[in-house]
Order: structure tokens, then C-alpha cells, then sequence
């Protein structure tokens, strides 16, 4: 027990010597919180969107100072020739026309079928994607309020309300998913290092040396790591609700426990990457290339899954974040509980028993 | 307590095809100062990982006071003190840091850690750098502390692999002495060391050479057996003879 206590308090000097740990434990999830929080911003602003109004009535002319009344639309600066309207996207006066075709008014009253036009600027996958979904997300605002209760207009295919990200604010797509991903950085991450480092630098054979057993070192080791990778899980969850506002919905008791597996699972990846290679640029290396990049890829943190080609999302299944990334965002944000997270919980047990069992093994074998 | 310090029989380590250690044999009585000769890569280093525990054989047996280096490597690791090449303690902890860290490792009280500290620090004239990290102290302190380090737990056995390497001669002679008094008080000491003048110092010398021990004695007599004035030249004389039969063959 002394000699844990005393490999801990050891490692947490080397950390607290080190500007580079220093650096990717405190300032990373603030610089990462803010930039995805705020200048990864994948909503869309002021977009200049062009409105063809062939309808000329009351109601269409409601529709659009009802659009341009949001942020999210802006007339174009010069006046546009509605004869080709694909014209004034090639030439960029405007990302989006909307073409409200005659017998809008009528289909608000009498409920026959009708059809918004909108064209899109496509060059710019997202934006088209967020034009598209603001656009409708618009009008169908406009017409539920403006229709009396229960009374459908059959022209508009999607009853569309946007749930638990009503305003599609990109703060909270991104910065619960943010959790996952500093979780899984400390530990993987930094654990690699810590543990190559030492062989490299030939203290690990001195180590060894002494009567230390080796899952003393490997507690010891990864005490540190843990605490401040949960301590890094606050950091975000307390920006996420101040500066942010977003909301904590569900039990922090619950995202504890998800968190205890999630982080268990990346510091032994952490373990066995650092077993098995030498020196801690390879370390750093594998670590960032098997758990950074599929972690931000292949998670749905920032693209989502089921937009993939079948394969990739086969290949999806074996990355843990993408488990946790779901158990986060439903507590976070929709408050959900153990009954419908069980699955994932199912899941992240599964993958920290086995790749504990795989990393006490390799470092068994390989470090001592 | 008669049993040898080092008792090894037919020790071998192969990596692969390579014969690092090939088929060593060897006693050191304790209170010895063996010095354990070779050119680089002769697999003195491997040798001494096998010892400490680093290493299993791949053949062979070996015990170090009487404990079976295949299945006593824990409690061998309790009585022996170890100090590599490459200065191996943490750079960027302070000296007084580092020992106290070994200290605990060697699962010695918060109050006898202090105490050791305390004398080995006067011992060793280690006072003044006990509060700089290791990073910033020259190469010969480095040297000073690791030994400090490596006698906290007050070793029967120090295994030193080439401990003086890059140090300069004042301090190599200091550093003598000091393993002279440490072998009076009844510590065995395991040497490798490229200096000659060094190995003279010692009681007996064994040479190593492609993993096997080519000669094995007290210095003076092996420079007499062939005919030279000096260990160098004995030394230089010996490994071309191997290498010529060597290639013989």
C-alpha cells in the first residue's frame, strides 16, 4: 500500500513537472470545450437566402419576413433575377432560393397539396444539410402557428419538431461528446507515455530492480490518471452548464458509474500500447491513431454513424467512445437512465474485462 | 551464512540464435570486489540481469546468497542493490525525492528511510544536491546519488554495471574507496567497468567475451600467466587469442 502511495505521489510529480502533461491536461479541455463550443460552430448564421415569392399574397409575404425575421436568413445584398435561379447560386448571391410557387395562400386555407421550392447550394456539404433542415424547420414553425390546432397542410410532408436540440445548437452536439473524448485522452494517451517513458529512459529496469511487484507499479501508475481524467470530465461539465447552458438533465451518480468502466477500458488500451512499443513518440503515435482518430471519426461525435458506408459502421462497434459518447449525450441531455442505457453499459463492460485482461497480460510479459 | 554470494552453473541467454551469455560458470565468495571484465556486447550486462532478476535464463542455474535466481527473484531483489549503465533514477525529481521514492520501494519505514538518508548523504557528500532535481546535477553526482540510492536498504550484494563510465578520475578514485569501505563492512560487489586501471583494483576479475568467460582470477596472477606488465595489455592480448581461434575454426 506505501509503495502505491509512493509511485503515485511519484508520477503525479512527473506530471506536474511536465508542461507538456500539464498542457494536454488543463488546457486542452478548456481550448477544446471553447473550440468546438464556439468556433466549430456547425450552426448556421445569416445564411443569404433568396425568396421567389410567385404567390404575391398576404400569407407568402407572412412566410418570408417570418423567415428573415429569424438569424438564421438574410436577403441577398443585390437584387436577384428570379428567370434563373440557379444562376444566382453559381454566382454565389445567395446559398438558397425558396420558391413559394402560387397557391400558397390557398393551401393555407384549404389544405390541397403544395409544395415549397428550395435549392441549395450543395458545395458546402454541411451548410446545405443545415440550410435545408432550418429552412423546413422554419416554415413548419410558421405554419403550426399560424394554423388553427389539429388542422394538417397536407403540401407539408414533415411535421418536424427537433427534439432536445430544438435550436440545433452545436454546443450541444459537441461538448458532451467532448467528456468521451478527454476521457478517453487522458488515459489512453497519457498512460502510453507514462509507461514508455520509463522504459526508455532505462528507470523502468531500475525499478524493477526493487522488491515491487508489478501490479503495485500499474496502480500506482494509473491512480494519478484517473483522478485527472474524471477531474477533466468536470472541467467540461462545469463549462457545458455555465458558459454553455446546457442543461444536466439526468443522474451524475449514473454517468459516474458509465464513466469508472469507459475510463478503466481506455487506460488499459493506454497499458498495452505502452507494452508494447519502446520509446514514447511510437507510443504517442499508436495511441492517438487506434484510440484519438476513430474516437472523433467513427463515433458519431462529429459524423454521424449511420450516414457511413455499412463497413465503416460494422467497424464502429469496436470503438468504446462511440458506447459512451451515446450513454453521455442521453444523460446529459435527455436525462436518461439505466433502462435504457443498460445495452451500452452491457457493451463498455464487455470491452474493459477483456482489454484489462489483454493489457495485465502484455505488460507481464512485455515490461516486466 | 557460508553460502556464496554468487554461485552460477552453466548460465546461458540466448536471444534467437544469439548466444548473449553462453554457458557461464561461476562463485564469489562474499565480501568480494569482482570485477567483470569484457569488450561492449561481450554480454556482461545480460549477465547482470539474469542476477538481478531482470532476465530469465534460458539455461543453466544460478543462485545469489543461496536463492534460487529462477524462483527466489523477489526475495533476491530484497537483499541486492542495482546500478545500470545509463543513469536510470527520475531526472526531474530532486534527489531527496528520488531516494525517498526507492525507499518505499524497498519497503523500508518512513522513519529508516530518513535515517539512511541522512547517513548516506554524509557518506557520500550528497548534502548540497539533495534539494536540485536530477536533471541539473553533473554526471559524477548522478553517479554518487544512484549509489546512494542503490544502498538505501542496506544491500548484502551491489551489482554496479559499468558505474564510473564518463565520470572523471578524482571522482573514480573517491568512488573506490568508498566501494573499498563498503566491502569491509562485508558487501559483495559485482563490478563491470571498461577501465583497466580499475579492474586492478579489484579482487578478483573475470573476462568476458562473445557471452564466455575466457579467464577467471586474481589480476596480478593473470597478468603474470601471460608474461605482461599490465592489465590492458593482458586484456588485448586475451581477446585477440579468442578471436584468432575463432576464426580458426
Amino acid at each position: 500500500m506505501q509503495r502505491i502511495r509512493f509511485i503515485a505521489l511519484k508520477e503525479f510529480y512527473h506530471i506536474m513537472r511536465d508542461m507538456r502533461s500539464l498542457t494536454i491536461i488543463f488546457l486542452m479541455p478548456i481550448m477544446m470545450t471553447f473550440l468546438f463550443g464556439y468556433a466549430i460552430d456547425m450552426d448556421v448564421n445569416e445564411v443569404i437566402l433568396a425568396v421567389a415569392d410567385l404567390d404575391r399574397t398576404a400569407d407568402s409575404r407572412d412566410l418570408v419576413e417570418n423567415l428573415y425575421a429569424s438569424t438564421y436568413f438574410t436577403p441577398p445584398d443585390e437584387q436577384v433575377d428570379f428567370k434563373d435561379p440557379e444562376q444566382i447560386l453559381r454566382s454565389s448571391k445567395a446559398y438558397a432560393v425558396l420558391i413559394i410557387k402560387p397557391g400558397f395562400s390557398e393551401a393555407m386555407k384549404g389544405g390541397e397539396d403544395y409544395q415549397l421550392g428550395l435549392l441549395v447550394d450543395g458545395s458546402d456539404n454541411n451548410l446545405a444539410a443545415a440550410v435545408q433542415n432550418y429552412t423546413t424547420a422554419a416554415v413548419n414553425r410558421y405554419l403550426i402557428n399560424k394554423l388553427p390546432p389539429r388542422m394538417t397542410v397536407p403540401g407539408v410532408r414533415v411535421s418536424y419538431r427537433l427534439m432536445y436540440n430544438p435550436d440545433l445548437e452545436s454546443p450541444r452536439f459537441f461538448v458532451p461528446g467532448l467528456v468521451a473524448i478527454l476521457l478517453l485522452m487522458i488515459s489512453a494517451l497519457l498512460t502510453s507515455i507514462t509507461i514508455a517513458r520509463e522504459r526508455e529512459t532505462g528507470t523502468m529496469e531500475q525499478l524493477l530492480t526493487a522488491p515491487v511487484k508489478p501490479v503495485e507499479i500499474l496502480i500506482g501508475k494509473l491512480m494519478p490518471y484517473t483522478l485527472l481524467a474524471f477531474l477533466d470530465g468536470i472541467i467540461v461539465l462545469v463549462f457545458a452548464r455555465f458558459v454553455f447552458s446546457i442543461p444536466f438533465a439526468g443522474s451524475y451518480l449514473l454517468l459516474l458509474g458509465f464513466g469508472f468502466l469507459y475510463v478503466m477500458t481506455a487506460l488499459s488500451i493506454g497499458i498495452m500500447i505502452s507494452s508494447l512499443v519502446k520509446t514514447q513518440q511510437v507510443a504517442m503515435m499508436l495511441a492517438f491513431v487506434t484510440t484519438m482518430l476513430p474516437s472523433v471519426m467513427l463515433t458519431g461525435f462529429i459524423f454521424a454513424i449511420k450516414n457511413m458506408p455499412v463497413a465503416l459502421q460494422v467497424i464502429t462497434n469496436i470503438v468504446p467512445a462511440k458506447f459512451f459518447l451515446v450513454v453521455i449525450r442521453g444523460i446529459m441531455l435527455k436525462g436518461a437512465g439505466l433502462d435504457v442505457l443498460a445495452m451500452q453499459g452491457v457493451y463498455l463492460l464487455i470491452f474493459m474485462v477483456i482489454l484489462m485482461f489483454i493489457a495485465a497480460k502484455t505488460f507481464r510479459t512485455k515490461v516486466v | 551464512m557460508t553460502s556464496p554470494a554468487v554461485h552460477i552453473e552453466n548460465l546461458s541467454r540466448h536471444f534467437g540464435q544469439f548466444k548473449a551469455v553462453d554457458n557461464i560458470s561461476l562463485t564469489i565468495e562474499r565480501g568480494e570486489i569482482f570485477g567483470f571484465l569484457g569488450a561492449n556486447g561481450a554480454g556482461k550486462t545480460t549477465a547482470i540481469r539474469m542476477l538481478c532478476g531482470l532476465l530469465k535464463p534460458t539455461s543453466g542455474t544460478g543462485r545469489v546468497a543461496a536463492l534460487d535466481i529462477y524462483k527466489q527473484s523477489e526475495q533476491i531483489k530484497k537483499i541486492i542493490g542495482y546500478m545500470s549503465q545509463k543513469f536510470s533514477l527520475y531526472t526531474d525529481l530532486t534527489g531527496l525525492e528520488n531516494m525517498q521514492f526507492y525507499g518505499a520501494a524497498y519497503g523500508l519505514s518512513h522513519r529508516d528511510v530518513n535515517d539512511q538518508i541522512g547517513r548516506l548523504s554524509k557518506r557520500l557528500s550528497l548534502e548540497m544536491l539533495l534539494d536540485r532535481r536530477c536533471s541539473t546535477l553533473p554526471i559524477g553526482w548522478r553517479q554518487r546519488l544512484a549509489l546512494a540510492v542503490s544502498l538505501l536498504h542496506r544491500p548484502q550484494l551491489l551489482f554496479l554495471d559499468e558505474p564510473t563510465s564518463g565520470v572523471d578520475p578524482v571522482y573514480r578514485r573517491h568512488f573506490w574507496k568508498i566501494l573499498y569501505e563498503l566491502a569491509e563492512e562485508g558487501v559483495t560487489i559485482f563490478v563491470t567497468t571498461h577501465y583497466m586501471d580499475e579492474a586492478e583494483y579489484c579482487g578478483r576479475i573475470s573476462v568476458m567475451h562473445q557471452g564466455r568467460i575466457i579467464e577467471l582470477g586474481k589480476p596480478l596472477v593473470i597478468i603474470r600467466k601471460h608474461g605482461r606488465t599490465n592489465l590492458e595489455e593482458t586484456f588485448v592480448e586475451l581477446i585477440s587469442n579468442e578471436d584468432r581461434i575463432r576464426a580458426a575454426n
